[in-house]
């Protein structure tokens, strides 16, 4: 059972995000740590492949860096990664993102694939589903739980309402939800051991993968805006009647 | 000369912190307020591998060096003091004394559950009549064919009454000038745990005093040589003293952490209240003095690792780390004004918190001897 989890180093979230002024890019620290929502998927991948003896292959395409967000999953106890990091990907959209992860995928062969639901950095949250079609698997989305039996992937499929179970045999793609699993935190000797681990960093040519960037997406950052502050709320003065007017304003958000 | 750590130990400082973080710093209040052990948040740092760190790998540790547990303590510490002691005492004291001493029998017996943090260890060395001169040990163990039967009482013992708790091993006297540890399972006949005291601070952590009252326990549960037992504990105390520092760095850290949001969101006169001198510089003064709690910590840390003398260098650090971080609270009570008097503020909690720094594992008066000895006075 080989189970490939598709991970992202991004910069701290907890530090200012800057743009480069020319070409509106992340401006990559060194240090980058393993994007939050990518524990779940990790997490997700260890506990299939604890209960099916199997091995799990992180794949990321991110500027590599120091490998430090990586590490930090192979911590966890993920086998070994497969970083794509090539000068060519500057500028690639969600779409050359799929098609890159595809190839190193089928380069290394999956029986499963699992992905979180979007990266913090990015927020596109469609790389999943297309890695899916491109590797002729079907997606399962929005995992807030997995299990595999004889060659079947089980997933309560998280909705609006509630959850619906979605079986698929495999080979298959889940997105995993924040929250689907409790992410091990990685010991000491994790650590250590994640220091040992293969990092294999193939480049595009021996991907396979033409047309990346900007150009092979198709797509040009023109111009970036901040986003516009925040407007006051609402508030509402409790004269006893606070609790209607909540509801009020809830009914209109059609949270409730 | 290189101060830079490795970037494991980076790494591993950046997890403890988000562990301590995420599943400590938002139940340290209810627990000081309730005075409630946590176990099972015990049971996650053993999950974690803190409580296995130095210990070596064929009894399941990390094989780590000593300095990887001063920052895994420094990390607990910066958040929540009762269970920075819990660990400290855990390893220091509690599970030490088997690795260095025990027989293979009594390693393979207690370590595999101490170092995996499903059990605890508890050392004791203070008596009502025996804190700073330890070895006045009243207390006393004669042997009665083949078992000790011990007599005495503890005061003050971390980790000895938890429900994981497996063993004290205690000091105790076995002949006229003769001092001796032998290892007391919990529940053994005779062994009674008191109530937990009620204490100032470190509300959340296990203390107790304990009464041998005609105790049994076989043989071969002396701990090392018999009669050795005064030298063990000085040695063992020299260790902890080195944890107890980088427990007195985290809990500065914490101040300082708190204090430095605090001035700058804390707005009077219409300005941060970190905008006067008067809060900045106390908060300078407290970055001056962590950096040099660090660097005396790591020091001894490391001279440790090395396998070198280290007993003034402990008794250094610990008397300028634990003095800091009581300095420190101090400040970061007055910079947060009236919340800071309030029990739910963080740093009311470290203000009671930090005192006993001061106090166990040898006082302050006691490390200034350590030095003051160590320099042919
Ligand atoms: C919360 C807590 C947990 C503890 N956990 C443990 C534990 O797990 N195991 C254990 O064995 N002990 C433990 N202790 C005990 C601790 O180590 C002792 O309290 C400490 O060593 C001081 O001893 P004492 O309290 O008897 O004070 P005393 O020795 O009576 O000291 C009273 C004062 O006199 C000063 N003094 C004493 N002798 C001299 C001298 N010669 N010159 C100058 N000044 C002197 C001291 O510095 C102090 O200021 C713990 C204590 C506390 C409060």
């Amino acid at each position: 059972m080989k189970i490939a989890v598709c991970v992202k180093q991004i910069p701290d979230p907890a530090t200012p995000y800057e743009l480069d002024s020319e070409n509106h890019f992340v401006v990559r620290p060194d240090d980058q740590v393993l994007d939050d929502t990518d524990r779940y998927g990790v997490e997700m991948g260890l506990q299939l492949a604890e209960a099916t003896d199997g091995e799990v292959v992180l794949v990321s395409m991110s500027p590599a860096n120091n490998l430090q967000g990586i590490r930090q999953a192979l911590a966890m106890g993920a086998d070994k990664a497969i970083v794509i990091d090539d000068e060519a990907l500057r500028g690639s959209g969600a779409l050359v993102t799929a098609r890159v992860l595809a190839a190193a995928i089928e380069r290394e062969g999956a029986d499963l694939v699992i992905a979180g639901t979007e990266s913090t950095d990015g927020y596109v949250g469609v790389v999943p589903q297309m890695l899916a079609e491109l590797l002729g698997m079907p997606a399962m989305t929005f995992a807030r739980k997995a299990e595999l039996t004889d060659g079947t992937i089980r997933i309560e499929r998280q909705t609006s309402g509630g959850y619906d179970v979605v079986e698929a045999p495999l080979p298959a793609l889940v997105t995993a939800t924040s929250g689907s699993v409790e992410p091990r935190y990685p010991t000491f000797k994790g650590i250590m051991g994640a220091k040992q681990k293969p990092i294999e960093q193939p480049s595009c040519a021996e991907l396979g993968v033409e047309s990346v960037g900007s150009a092979g997406s198709g797509q040009e950052i023109v111009e970036v805006r901040p986003a516009p502050e925040r407007t006051a709320g609402v508030k509402i003065q409790d004269e006893g009647d606070a609790h209607t007017e909540i509801i009020k304003l809830l009914e209109q958000a059609k949270v409730i | 000369m290189d101060f830079s750590l490795s970037a494991e130990h980076e790494s591993f400082r950046r997890v403890v912190r988000q562990f301590a973080e995420a599943e400590i710093a938002p139940n340290s209040e209810e627990w000081d307020r309730t005075h409630e052990f946590p176990t099972a948040t015990v049971l996650a740092m053993g999950d974690l591998g803190l409580f296995g760190l130095i210990f070596p790998e064929e009894y399941g540790g990390a094989g780590a060096d000593f300095l990887t547990l001063c920052i895994a303590i420094e990390e607990i510490a910066r958040v929540d003091s009762s269970l920075a002691i819990t660990l400290e005492a855990g390893v220091g004291l509690g599970a030490n004394p088997i690795l260095q001493y025990g027989t293979a029998e009594q390693k393979d017996r207690w370590l595999p559950d101490l170092v995996a943090g499903r059990r605890l260890a508890g050392f004791g060395l203070t008596e009502p009549d025996a804190g700073s001169d330890a070895g006045a040990t009243a207390t006393r163990a004669e042997l009665d064919g083949d078992e000790w039967v011990i007599n005495g009482a503890k005061s003050f013992i971390t980790n000895s009454g938890t429900e994981i708790t497996s063993l004290v091993s205690i000091t105790a006297r076995t002949g006229p000038e003769e001092i001796s540890t032998i290892i007391i399972p919990a529940a053994t006949e005779g062994f009674v745990v008191e109530p937990g005291y009620r204490k100032m601070g470190w509300r959340a952590s296990d203390t107790h005093g304990l009464l041998f009252e005609d105790c049994r326990v076989p043989a071969e549960n002396l701990l090392g040589d018999r009669g050795r037992g005064f030298h063990q504990f000085l040695e063992i105390l020299d260790g902890g003293r080195v944890a107890l520092a980088a427990m007195s760095v985290g809990v500065a850290q914490g101040c300082l952490d708190h204090s430095l949001a605090y001035a700058k969101e804390r707005k009077q006169f219409g300005r941060p209240i970190g905008a006067n001198q008067a809060i900045a510089f106390k908060i300078a003064d407290m970055q001056v003095a962590i950096d040099a709690a660090r660097l005396l910590t790591y020091r001894a840390a490391w001279l440790k690792d090395q396998g070198r003398e280290f007993r003034q260098a402990a008794a250094t650090a610990k008397l300028f780390a634990s003095e800091a971080a009581v300095d420190a609270t101090r400040q970061a009570t007055q910079i947060f004004g009236g919340y800071g008097f309030m029990d739910e503020s963080p740093v009311s909690r470290f203000y009671r918190d930090a005192k006993v720094l001061e106090i166990g594992e040898g006082t302050s008066e006691i490390q200034r001897m350590v030095i003051a000895r160590a320099l042919g006075l």
